[in-house]
């Protein structure tokens, strides 16, 4: 009989909820009853709730346990779960599970499925097949490719990534560099630290496209000192594509020279802003640069650079496979393609959700993530990040879409969503927004250095009932002054929270509501 | 429950001449001594700055601008709670002052016995599985009061909490 095939998830979630124990748990369980089977750590699926969510795989597909306690081990083994037996665990063949189903994976194609850091794996799953037609096709008209496709940044900018690669091709210089923005700061979001954890073999491959389509011949990946698996597992990646001879020089035998190194940041949210992470790179203080000029012309130690957001970069393989067009028919108006939306905070079913551009966010909010965790109604959404804004749930008609949201003044920036039910209090949330827009500004420019501190001061009298009217003024006014004139989306987005905040939840500032216009 | 080395001089030149080749090399070169040390003693910073040609100013000023970086050692045991806004949906601020009691010591200080630090982090991205916590490097996700008071028992009894 063939050995059964195990599968134990080994991303940062499922190892925070006790895979590691679970995995050895399993381990001895099989060993004690004579068992020969391979274990293999798998990433994970990216439904969290589920985690960790132990796969067997059967003549009916992969069947999924989940959440699995260390304690329930022996149980499971003795239901058998070796054969797929039922259990109260059980969830069926994962890939049957509708909120795995109803979603468009391509980005996040492979994770969960494949061992992370087995080539094999990755190239059985599609993996290289984007360089290879990349190498064909030459560098001008990879670039193209990539313009076709209509993928824009998915850092939050929204900035059409093929334009940006277009011209740091063009820009003449003796040294490029491709730097991924792998600094994902923003509470909420973890699609990149999937990929790393998950398909690093991806982002490889897609910063290796960027070298070829620009003349780059050097790469970093800036991650964060909060994402310590994350790096173990791409810096042992970069070591088997070099061992493979798909980094380094004359990768795949086509005479491109290309390699990449993984940097670490330290705990700065602003150098997650593209400038202060070159800054930072460089071996200086995080702080933000005035554009222009713009990384594409100067970037990394004055050098064109490629600067994109991790996600950008992990999607980019799939578009040269499967060519531009087809990933342009997926989405709507001019956000085109798939949107990894992570679902999370006081939900019920958290996790990655890739789909096509155009979903409404009640939608995401209660048919996919099953509303509040706590069971209590949902009072708000904060999509994006700290940055983001607070949507009320008559806003959640809203398409996930750059320009709708931009229209009801939020934005969608890296995909996050935070819910919150009906305990929270808005106006300490404003408060926090500008708390943490002065624990993390980089100081540079003082609508964001000194704006965000006397908004923690504004919003406490207002909370205090002190000059109601006069200090909900000047804190509007102040945020006005924060949006047009800080230096980068740090100072200029943090009123987006504060303000929609207080539009849709005066009550929780102390302020009565105001009437609808029709009751006049 | 990490265990650092004592400050050499002869070793921190090693670990600072291992990363000095490196394009950019002070934020490794810092990293690299706080995994040593636990923290980046203040006679590093003249090092670090002849190494690299750069003004003692300038290292400072790197040193001094980013969160993670220590100047003085952490406690034997480093909490760091996420405080960021998932882990708030679910209770984390209030999860937060019962780790204060519980582990006696105030968010961003360290015990006067030198047992542990309690620090906020902005993020583990965990928010699927809020509220987390990095406990001496291992992440904790789905934490809640019976979890703080294991770790705080462990630390009691001088043990690792978990898989350490």
């Amino acid at each position: 009989m063939k050995s059964p095939r195990i599968f134990v998830p080994n991303d940062a979630t499922a190892v925070a909820c006790g895979a590691d124990r679970v995995a050895r748990k399993l381990e001895a369980g099989l060993l004690a009853r004579g068992i020969t089977a391979d274990i293999t750590r798998n990433g994970s699926r990216g439904l969290f709730w589920l985690e960790p969510l132990i796969e067997v795989e059967t003549e009916r597909g992969r069947v999924g346990y989940g959440p699995v306690k260390p304690s329930d081990v022996e149980d499971l083994l003795h239901a058998g779960i070796l054969h797929g037996a039922d259990h109260p665990l059980c969830v069926g063949v994962v890939e049957e599970i509708p909120y795995l189903k109803k979603q468009t994976r391509l980005t996040f194609a492979r994770i969960g499925i494949i061992d992370p850091l087995s080539l094999t794996d990755y190239k059985a799953h599609g993996g290289y097949r984007g360089l290879e037609r990349a190498i064909t096709l030459g560098p001008a008209a990879t670039v193209e490719e990539v313009v076709e496709s209509g993928l824009r940044g998915r850092g939050g900018a929204g900035f059409p990534t093929g334009i940006k690669w277009r011209t740091v091709a063009a820009t003449p210089a003796d040294q490029r560099y491709i730097v991924c923005n792998a600094d994902e700061g923003d509470s909420g979001t973890f699609a990149d630290r999937l990929i790393m954890e998950a398909d690093p073999f991806c982002l490889i491959e897609g910063m290796t496209i960027a070298g070829l389509a620009v003349g780059a011949t050097k790469g970093y990946v800036y991650s964060r000192s909060e994402y310590p698996l994350a790096f173990v597992v791409m810096e042992k990646a970069i070591e088997k594509a070099r061992e493979a001879g798909l980094l380094g020089d004359n990768i795949l035998g086509s005479g491109l020279t290309f390699d990449m190194e993984m940097r670490m940041g330290a705990g700065a949210y602003v150098c997650g802003e593209e400038t202060a992470l070159l800054e930072s790179l460089e071996g200086k203080r995080g702080l933000v640069r005035a554009k222009p000029p713009l990384p594409a012309h100067k970037g990394l130690f004055q050098k064109p650079t490629v600067i994109n957001n991790l996600v950008s970069l992990a999607t980019v393989p799939g578009i040269l496979d499967k060519g531009g067009k087809y990933y342009r028919d997926f989405g709507m108006g001019r956000s085109r393609g798939t949107m990894p939306i992570q679902i999370a905070g006081n939900i019920k079913f958290g996790g990655l959700f890739e789909t096509a551009f155009g979903i409404p966010l009640g939608e995401l909010v209660y048919d996919i993530g099953g509303g509040t965790a706590s069971g209590r109604p949902v009072k708000a959404v904060q999509a994006g990040g700290p940055l983001g804004a607070y949507l009320p749930t008559h806003q959640f008609d809203t398409p996930f879409d750059y320009e709708a949201f931009t229209a009801k003044d939020a934005l969608i920036g890296h995909g996050g969503l935070v819910v919150f039910d009906d305990t929270a209090d808005l106006a300490d949330m404003a408060k926090f927004a500008m708390e943490f827009c002065a624990h993390e500004s980089c100081g540079k420019c003082t609508p964001c250095r000194i704006g965000s501190t006397r908004g923690v001061e504004t919003i406490d009298k207002v909370i205090a009932g002190e000059k109601r009217e006069q200090n909900l003024a000047l804190l509007t006014d102040l945020c006005h002054t924060m949006k047009l004139g800080s230096l980068c989306a740090l100072g200029g987005f943090t009123p987006y929270p504060v303000l929609s905040a207080l539009n849709h939840f005066p009550e929780d500032f102390g302020v009565a509501p105001k009437l609808p216009a029709a009751a006049e | 429950m990490a265990v650092y080395e004592d400050w050499s001089t002869e070793r921190a030149a090693q670990v600072i001449s291992e990363n000095r080749h490196l394009e950019g090399a002070t934020m490794p070169i810092l990293h690299a001594l706080q995994e040593t040390f636990g923290f980046v003693p203040d006679p590093a910073v003249p090092m670090i700055a002849e190494s690299l040609n750069l003004s003692r100013a300038e290292v400072y000023g790197v040193l001094t601008f980013y969160h993670d970086f220590r100047r003085e050692a952490p406690g034997r045991h480093v909490v760091k709670l996420c405080a960021a806004e998932a882990c708030q949906s679910v209770g984390g601020k209030a999860l937060a002052q019962y780790a204060e009691e519980k582990l006696g010591v105030d968010m961003g200080s360290t015990s006067p016995d030198g047992r542990v630090t309690l620090e906020p982090i902005y993020c583990l991205g965990l928010c699927a599985c809020a509220p987390s916590a990095l406990v001496d490097g291992q992440l904790v996700g789905r934490l809640d009061r019976d979890a703080i008071d294991e770790i705080a028992d462990c630390f009691a009894n001088g043990k690792s909490f978990g898989d350490a």
